[in-house]
């Protein structure tokens, strides 16, 4: 019996992803500030409230905020200053939102240890988490489907010794050897180099899985009739499989991708938590909840979670748009 | 049954081979040696650290110090830790025992709370109660197990109803038996909660989804042409049939466990396998990673070795000819 997402939330999913991506892209321009701009002024500052501007003069701006001044540094109290408004400039000085340098600064999510804006990090940072998931995707798939079909088509012994080298990586405890990939990483590595290095060690750990599925399916595909006959017609092997074997998983391969994608994403957030990611001041969703490990931080200054909840949201939204996929595409087929 | 058993055993040694190979050659690409960093550890003696250089062949081609690392860890000597510069078997096995009860403790809590709960929703299908389940379901399923640790500690700091990080209290070692079992389960009872959450959405909707399906099976509606009453047709046709896939996916299980708990571990501060992998990772301590490596590969491939037994002792239609041709 398939399962009918109801379209709202479907549409809702592609919307937000939709969004990120566009934000992501975009960086420079959605965030207010530079990912590395520490305001010393304002170490963990909490969000800055936003009010809508109900005066009928809109010449200050369609929205204000009130500025924080650091009541403490100790304790790092901060007090909001109720009497001064602070207008929101929208599409102005190159910024999909800003306030004017004298007014004061305006921080959407509040600010880390070092005073740097939560809400631009995490924009920055989605550079890393959103296309860690698409291009590490891609790169395990196309080698699932390359070793897989090759695998499954050719059969005998190529096809006995690849299935071991799958079973010896699917029965890796792979979050540990994961770890013991990442020690390799140097730290002193530039933050685009990691990212690659990241996606590679990802893909390493998970084609093998999609390979054997792959493969069950090309070699029941090859006993199909239009196979035959195309190896009637003198078709070379490398024809057969890319023009009449492979085409036939594409409708498994796109609902297993979009499944995937979020075991990715997870992959980068959990290694870059735990340090031995992408490191300082450079931002991804994972390394910005590190700031959340120390216990004191954590209860006092709740808002540094807020990366937490777009790695949260992300992943349901490609959920749901896998589930839908599933239920449209490929109702009985998928084994999992 | 025991040749059968003889054959995985077996079929496990290249695995193993296989994988503490694989993770032999990573983990010596990594810059930084082992041995110089135990050397500049004055609470070593240098008589212990000439003998692990014989016995480990430093300097030797990596191929040899691989195949002289295996040697030793067939005669179970896992070398020293250079970072907690103890004997590394002692160290696992204590950490593994920690690693477990949390695994255990949080698959009790994923069963006893996902397989109820499919059940209801599977028997009501697009009522109420089963739109909602299922959409938390897909909440649940979204939800990253760091991230609902970290929810966990902010709970527990903002209540003070559960302790914050360790796995025992300070006093562990004065308590009689009872009481440190009560005080590790103290311990890891919100772990085992955050732990377990994570993997209830996609058992609960594999629940329900397999119920549905028997339900439209022949031999249900056999069964209520007989006239059997609907709560023997449920219990005993339904449920037992779409249990069976359960017991498989146990010990399949045993490897996200082991992944989420090392997370959970570390954002809880807990003292379990994942947090030991971390800082021997962090510290490049290579005999600890192969050690851990090797011991969580072991874990794993017992589970699935048990699960595969178990199902042929919940399902009489599965008998061990079947088992080896699936493979």
């Amino acid at each position: 019996m398939p399962e009918r997402r109801s379209s709202f939330v479907v549409w809702a999913s592609a919307t937000l992803l939709a969004l990120f991506y566009a934000a992501a892209i975009m960086a420079p321009v959605v965030a207010p500030y530079d990912f590395a701009m520490q305001n010393r002024a304002f170490p963990h500052c909490p969000p800055s409230s936003l009010h809508l501007n109900l005066s009928g003069d809109w010449g200050t701006g369609l929205f204000y905020t009130h500025p924080y001044v650091l009541a403490d540094p100790v304790t790092r109290r901060y007090e909001e200053q109720i009497s001064v408004r602070v207008p929101i400039h929208l599409f102005s000085g190159g910024h999909l939102f800003s306030t004017l340098p004298q007014d004061g600064k305006f921080f959407l999510l509040g600010t880390d240890g070092l005073g740097r804006d939560l809400f631009s990090r995490i924009v920055h940072g989605s550079r890393v988490s959103l296309f860690i998931g698409v291009v590490g995707v891609a790169i395990s798939f196309t080698i699932g489907t390359l070793v897989g079909s090759i695998a499954g088509y050719t059969g005998g012994w190529v096809d006995n010794l690849i299935m071991r080298l799958v079973e010896v990586e699917m029965s890796l405890p792979s979050f540990y050897f994961l770890l013991a990939l990442a020690a390799i990483i140097p730290a002193s590595l530039s933050s685009a180099a990691t990212f690659f290095l990241i996606v590679i060690l990802l893909s390493f750990i998970s084609w093998a899985g999609f390979a054997r599925i792959i493969r069950g399916m090309v070699s029941s595909l090859r006993e199909y009739e239009y196979v035959a006959a195309a190896r009637a017609l003198g078709a070379t092997r490398w024809r057969i499989l890319a023009r009449h074997v492979i085409p036939g998983t594409f409708s498994y391969t796109i609902i297993a991708a979009t499944i995937s994608i979020p075991s990715f994403i997870l992959g980068e957030s959990a290694l870059s938590l735990l340090g031995l990611g992408i490191q300082e001041p450079s931002a991804s969703w994972g390394n910005l909840l590190a700031d959340a490990q120390n216990v004191q931080n954590l209860v006092k200054y709740p808002w540094i979670l807020t990366p937490g909840v777009f790695i949260f949201l992300t992943i349901m939204s490609f959920n749901f748009l896998g589930d839908y996929l599933r239920d449209r595409l490929d109702p009985r087929a998928m084994v999992r | 049954m025991l040749s059968y058993l003889v054959r995985r055993l077996l079929h496990m040694i290249p695995l193993l081979i296989g994988i503490t190979l694989l993770s032999f050659l990573v983990i010596n690409i990594a810059p930084g040696d082992y041995f110089s960093a135990l050397k500049m550890n004055p609470s070593i003696s240098p008589d212990t650290i000439r003998e692990m250089e014989r016995q480990f062949g430093y300097g030797d081609p990596l191929l040899l110090r691989y195949l002289k690392w295996l040697w030793s860890i067939l005669h179970l000597d896992f070398g020293i830790s250079v970072a907690y510069r103890v004997d590394i078997a002692d160290l696992i096995a204590a950490r593994a025992v920690n690693t477990m009860i949390l695994a255990a403790g949080s698959m009790l809590v994923t069963w006893s709370l996902a397989i109820p709960i499919g059940i209801i929703v599977a028997l009501r299908p697009n009522s109420i109660t089963d739109r909602v389940l299922s959409f938390l379901a897909f909440f649940g399923m979204s939800l990253p197990s760091f991230f609902l640790a970290f929810l966990a500690m902010f709970a527990a700091l903002r209540t003070g109803w559960f302790p914050i990080g360790g796995s025992f209290s300070v006093y562990y070692d004065s308590l009689p038996f009872w009481g440190k079992v009560a005080d590790r389960l103290y311990h890891l009872w919100l772990p085992m909660i955050v732990l377990g959450i994570g993997g209830m959405a996609s058992l609960m909707r594999l629940m329900r989804a397999n119920i549905l399906e028997i339900k439209q099976a022949d031999f249900v509606r056999t069964a209520r042409a007989k006239g059997l009453s609907e709560r023997v047709v449920v219990g005993k046709h339904i449920l037992r049939n779409a249990l069976n896939p359960f017991v498989t996916l146990a010990g399949y299980e045993l490897g996200n466990l082991l992944s989420g708990a090392a997370l959970v571990e570390a954002v809880m501060n807990l003292q379990g396998l994942g947090t030991l992998m971390l800082d021997a990772v962090r510290s490049l301590d290579v005999y600890l990673v192969m050690g851990s490596v090797l011991i969580g590969s072991v874990l794993l491939l017992i589970g699935n070795l048990l699960a595969d037994l178990a199902l042929t002792l919940v399902d009489p239609r599965i008998d061990f000819t079947r088992l080896e041709s699936a493979r």
